[in-house]
Order: C-alpha cells, then structure tokens, then sequence
C-alpha cells in the first residue's frame, strides 16, 4: 500500500508541475472570460445604426416602414431607380431598398442593392416588415384591421410541473436537460483526455526502458493503478481549479466591465425558438424573459444538488477508473503511440456512441427503453446516467447502475493487468487481438 | 553458505522453453558470472529470481527460504535495458526508487547525500535525467541499484555504455560492495569482459546450464598444460615427452607452443629448453572461459 502511494505522489506531482498543466489550468478559465467579453465587446462595436434608402413605387407602404433604434428608413420622396441608385451612391447608407409596383397576391420583385455585403440580420428584418405591412394590407382587403387581429393573437408559453410524491415543483425542461448535458460532457472529455494520459505515461514508461526497474520493485499492478489514481488526481484537480478560477474570472470580469453574461444555452435555445415561429424576437421578449428568468432560477434552486453532485463525481470516477484501465492496457500493449489506432477504437466507440444518443434520444425520452438501457450498461452508464439524473431516476435503477458500474470497472482493471503485465515487458512485436486474448491466460 | 540456491527451474514461453531444468548455487559474498550467448535464457532466469515472472516449475532459495515478495527489498536489479524517467531530476529519481525498496525518506537521503559524495555529482541533483549524457546516466542508475545497500546486486551486461575510466569506476565500487558482503552477480555475453572479476561462474546455453563452479577449479579442470615459449635460437624439440602444438621462426625469434606429455613437469621443459635455446618468457597457456565454453558446447553436441 505504502508502495502503490509513492506511485501516486511521483504520477501526481511530476503531471502537476508540468507547465503544460499550469498553463491549461489558468489559461482555461482566461479563455471563458474572453468568450464572455468578446461577444459582448462586439456587439456594442456592431452597434452602428443601419441606414436603408427605401424607393416605394407601389406606394403600399408609403409611411408604414418605421425607423428603429438601429435601423434607420429614409424614403425616398419619388423618382426612378436610376437616380435612386445614383443617389445612394453619394451616400454612406447600408443600402438601397427598390419597392417595385406590387401585386398584393403576389409580391414580387423587391431588390435590396447595397454596396457592401449586408448582414443576414438586416435582410430579415426588413423582409419581415414588408410581410407584416403586406399582410396587414390583406387582412384590410379582407375586412379585418390590425388591431382586431392583434386582439385575436395568443401567446402561450407553458410553465412545466413535476408531479412526485414530495409534491409539486417547477421544472425547467431547459435547465434539467442542461445540468444533465454539462455533468455528461465533463464526464466525456474528463475519460477521454486522462485516459490517453494514462496510455501516454505507460509509453512513455516502457520507451523510456524504466519500466523494468519499477516491477523489480512493485508489482504490475501497482504500478497500473498508482497511475491510474495519480492521474485521476491531477484531472479533479485541475477540474476543481478551472471551477474556482473561472468563478473568479467570470466575477471580475462582469464587476469590471459591468456587462451582461453572454447569453446561456438555454437563452440561446429560447431566442431560436422564437425566431422560428416568425415573431420578430422585441415583442415576446420583455414580457417573457422576466417570467422566464425566474422559472429558470426557481428550476435551478428545485434541482437535487447534492444527489446530482454525489452522482457526478461517482460516474466521474467510475467511468474514468472503468476506461482508463483499458487505455493504460493499450499503452501497454503498443511499442509507440502510431500503434494505438487499431485498438483505440472498439474502446471510444462506446464513449462516442454514448455521448451521441445522449443529447438526442435520452434527453426526448430519459425514461425511454433506449435510455435506461444505456444508463444500466457500465460502458455507457457514466455519461447516459448523468444526462437522466435530474429528470429523476428511481433508487432501484441508479442502486442498479452503480453496483453494475463497480463490476464494470473491477472487470476491465483485472483484463487490463492481466494484459499490462505481459505487455509491459514485451517489445519489438506487432500485437493483435488474438495475442491479447492469449495474455489474459499466461501465467508470469 | 549459498546465498541463492536454484532448484531445477524450467520455464516456457508459447513456443519455446526458455530455461530447462537448470540448477546451481551462488556462494554468498562471491562475485558471479552469469554467462552464455545472447538468448541463452541468462535474462530469464534474472526475471526470475526478481520475481519479475514466475517459474514454471522449479524453486529459488534465498538464504535458505524459499523465495518471495519481501526478498525483492534485499535485492538491487539492474536490466540490461536501462531507463529513467527522464523528465524527472537526478535527485528526486533516487529517493522515489530508493523509497520503493523500502527505505524510509531520511534514510534514503542519507544514502544518497553518501554516494553523491562518493561519485563528486553535487551538481547534478537538480539536472532532469535528459540533460545527462549516457555516461552519467548510467552512473545514476548504477546508484539507484545499490542504494539500498542490498545483499544480493544483480547486473545485466554493467558495462555496457561505459567509458573505460567509468567501467573501472564501476568495477570497483563493485569490488568494494563485494567486500562489504555483497554477493554480485553479473550476467554477460562478453565473458572475457568478466573473467578477471569472477569467482564462480556458471555458463548457460540454449536454456540448459553447461557448467558451474569457481573459475579457479573450472580453469584447472580444462587446462592442456601447454605453455607458450619465446625465444631466442632455433628450437629443435626432439623428446618424446613434450609435443610441439606451434612453432614460428622470425629473424632467429622464435615463438612455440608446447604441450606436456608423460606427466612431465613445467620445470623439465625448461630445464630441457634452457640448455639448447634462450629463454625470454615463459607462460601457461590457460584457457580462457570463451575457450572453455566452445569446447564444452562442442562436447555436449557431439556426446
């Protein structure tokens, strides 16, 4: 034991220092505050009002096309095209809009000409303009005002409810699935980034010809799994450090430059779905998002933190400790890195496929067949299990997926010593997988 | 005392036996030869007394008990495929492997603050492995061996790499490990390399022993009492009690090699030499362990 924790200090301390880890540890969270302050630095930079010159020959929307805050209409009095254009070249307008005469069923012909290549945004928003003036314009023909349609006009945005036995609370499908989704994707990048460093430093060990020092003092095994567990120590590490700094980062960044955080996932999803129903975004937004902002943050308050934490850092560390021995078995097996390929495979295939259905049929339906089974299986369980967590599992399956998760990775450890103490020693051969499956039954 | 006795060992790979059946001792505080040709079945046998693997069948005993894990920290193993963490510094190289034999941190800093001493390498402590160069390096592995002051030192070809001026560096802390109570085994290819610093010597090949013993004993058993003579005159050997192996004659130099028959002694061959030539050296002709070992494989093929 004494032995096994010297080789968890030396793998700890020596990754640790590296300066490659400080600079990611630091630079990580440096990165995060720039993506917050870029954007927002941009868009005030991008702020600069757009001037369209609008020539109307239909006459249809005479006065109707209103200046906005940032974009602003100048009519044109009248005139033809031609010197229309030739007007707007003297200018510095974003562009010039040309309304031909216009046939109310059928609109067509409506040129924008601009100079510069114009931003997709002001397109849309004069073309939705235009559709609502023509529409309005229909609507008349058809003997319905504006206003009275406005009345008629609903707007449901539906508040979701847990129903359970401890009784009634919101829920947020957008903040469930996003703890979920953020838990699994640190779980993903946590296996596959530390376990190649686990096969990296069983490479670098039997390259570096130590390898045959260290087992005439430790056993494979120890050896295996002091590295295993060091290099799981430099990632929580790192993991815990990047959470602090960025807390901080984040915290002084948005004190110094009193800005709004870049708009969350779920803000961004919401700004999508109203953009795809066709509402322009300002009508919806001021009275939605105050209501939306406080579902949000009543749904954060009502997830299970700790049961979410304690299941984070159990799938964590079972799912690396599962992966991680079979990444430093292939270590073992392979002379050098170029040779890992063949068998890197059948393992990240899991991780990925797991990953995958992940964001698309378990976050649908997480209590679907397709979920559970992936959330019961100790090869995909780690990351599945993560994303059905806060919709809510019963005991039973997460008692069963753990247990399941605790035989998994005993299993791959024993496959990968078995495979590790061979190959450790063996140089100079091309390994198959027939080989391997020999390995497991060689007695040394 | 035997310090390690190996009892019939045999060992197999998928398709080849790697050890057959060998046996012998090693008298403690004697320095060793482990010698065969390369793939012999020397490093498999090393494997197996550092419980790196197992033995198919067969026993070690280490000083009288069977062998097992707690030996491994009365051991020091150094392979034939060196290797250090490279990007680890000198110093804390020697306290993590001395450590994993064993010693408590002081202990080890002690040890290594003596043997710092003793090879003048202060200024390396704080070096990585990589900006050593080879020489230095393999003096730093040599160190790491023996650190823990082990009873039983296990070299797999230890000079190869050095320079001259290190291997006899080498050679006599090897010495002064043997006369502290050291035993020392060295396991070679290159068995002239080691003839002058072994005891006993055991020869391997083809995974089963060819002979064991001291090399005094083995030298006297194979020896053809032949002697070279050089002189001057021209030599003319006319009794039947001396047989001429050789003869060369340069500018009235000459050179012979002379066997001893009919149990006649050194001293009648020259007294008989020195009333007819002159005389300038006289030597044995002693077969050395290569010799010794063609001639024995050659008559385990032929029997």
């Amino acid at each position: 034991m004494h032995k096994i924790w010297l080789i968890i200090q030396r793998e700890y301390l020596t990754r640790v220092r590296k300066k490659s880890f400080i600079i990611m540890t630091f630079l990580t969270p440096l990165l995060l505050a720039a993506f917050m302050v870029i954007p927002a630095w941009l868009a005030t930079v991008s702020d600069s009002e757009d001037v369209v010159m609008v020539l109307d020959e239909s006459g249809v929307f005479a006065d109707k096309l209103e200046s906005k805050e940032d974009l602003k209409i100048i009519p044109i009095a009248a005139g033809s095209l031609e010197q229309a254009k030739t007007a707007y070249q003297e200018t510095d307008y974003t562009a010039l809009l040309h309304i031909p005469q216009l046939d109310l069923e059928k609109p067509e012909g409506v040129r924008l000409y601009s100079k510069k290549n114009i931003s997709l945004q002001v397109k849309f928003r004069l073309e939705n303009m235009l559709e609502k003036e023509i529409e309005s314009q229909r609507f008349m023909a058809s003997g319905i005002d504006r206003d009275m349609l406005n009345k008629m006009k609903a707007n449901i945005t539906m508040t979701t409810v847990n129903l359970s036995e401890s009784g009634e609370r919101d829920s947020n499908v957008w903040v469930t699935s996003g703890a979920g989704i953020i838990g699994a994707v640190i779980i993903y990048f946590f296996i596959f980034l530390y376990g190649v460093q686990i096969m990296r430093g069983v490479i670098e060990e039997k390259t570096n010809r130590i390898v045959e020092v260290m087992i005439s003092s430790v056993k494979p095994f120890q050896l295996m799994m002091g590295k295993i567990v060091g290099i799981a120590g430099v990632g929580l590490t790192q993991f815990l450090l990047w959470v602090v700094l960025s807390a901080i980062v984040v915290g002084g960044v948005q004190a110094a430059f009193d800005i709004k955080p870049a708009p969350t996932p779920i803000e961004q999803m919401q700004a999508g779905r109203d953009l795809a129903t066709g509402e322009e975004p300002e009508q919806t937004e001021e009275t939605s998002q105050a209501d939306t902002l406080s579902e949000v943050s009543s749904a954060i308050s009502n997830l299970n933190f700790p049961l979410l934490l304690g299941c984070f850092l159990f799938y964590f560390l079972g799912g690396y400790l599962l992966y991680g021995s079979l990444f430093g078995a292939i270590g073992a097996a392979v002379d050098n890195e170029t040779d890992t390929q063949q068998f890197m495979f059948p393992i990240t295939i899991p991780l990925i496929i797991s990953f995958i259905m992940s964001y698309t049929v378990v976050i649908q339906n997480p209590d679907g067949p397709v979920a559970f089974w992936m959330s019961i299986i100790p090869f995909t369980s780690p990351i599945v299990m993560m994303v059905r967590i806060p919709f809510g599992v019963p005991v039973s399956e997460l008692l069963l997926s753990m247990g399941l998760l605790i035989l998994g990775f005993i299993f791959t450890t024993w496959i990968a010593s078995r495979i590790y103490r061979v190959g450790i020693l063996m140089y100079g051969k091309k390994i198959n997988y027939k080989e391997l499956s020999k390995w497991l039954f060689y007695r040394v | 005392m035997s310090i390690l006795k190996i009892d019939g060992v045999t060992k197999r790979y998928a398709n080849h036996t790697a050890l057959d059946n060998v046996s012998f001792d090693i008298p403690t505080g004697c320095i060793f030869g482990l010698l065969g040709p390369n793939g012999a079945g020397k490093t498999s046998l090393i494997r197996i007394i550092t419980q790196i693997t197992g033995a198919d069948s067969g026993e070690i005993y280490f000083k009288g008990e069977r062998l097992r894990p707690s030996h491994i920290k009365d051991m020091g193993y150094l392979p034939e495929e060196r290797g250090l963490y490279k990007k680890m510094k000198v110093g804390e190289q020697l306290l993590y492997l001395a450590q994993l034999k064993g010693l408590t941190r002081d202990e080890a800093v002690a040890r290594i603050k003596e043997w710092v001493a003793r090879f003048e390498i202060k200024e390396w402590m704080n070096k990585n492995i990589e900006d050593l160069s080879k020489g230095m390096q393999q003096k730093v592995q040599f160190m790491a061996t023996v650190m823990h002051e082990p009873s039983l030192i296990i070299l797999d070809e230890p000079f190869s790499g050095f320079d001259p001026i290190n291997a006899n560096l080498i050679k006599d802390e090897i010495l002064r490990l043997r006369d502290n109570g050291a035993t020392i085994i060295f396991s070679t290819h290159r068995m002239e390399s080691v003839e002058e610093l072994c005891d006993n010597i055991a020869l391997i090949n083809r995974s089963r022993k060819v002979l064991d013993g001291p090399v005094r004993e083995i030298k006297d058993t194979y020896k053809t009492d032949t002697y070279q003579v050089i002189g001057n005159g021209h030599l003319m050997i006319t009794s039947p009690d001396f047989e001429v192996l050789e003869q060369h004659e340069n500018h009235g130099v000459f050179r012979a090699s002379i066997r001893l028959l009919n149990g006649t002694s050194p001293n009648d061959l020259l007294r008989y030499l020195i009333q007819r030539v002159e005389v300038h050296s006289f030597v044995e002709l002693v077969p050395s362990i290569n010799d010794i070992f063609i001639r024995k494989v050659k008559e385990t093929y032929h029997a």
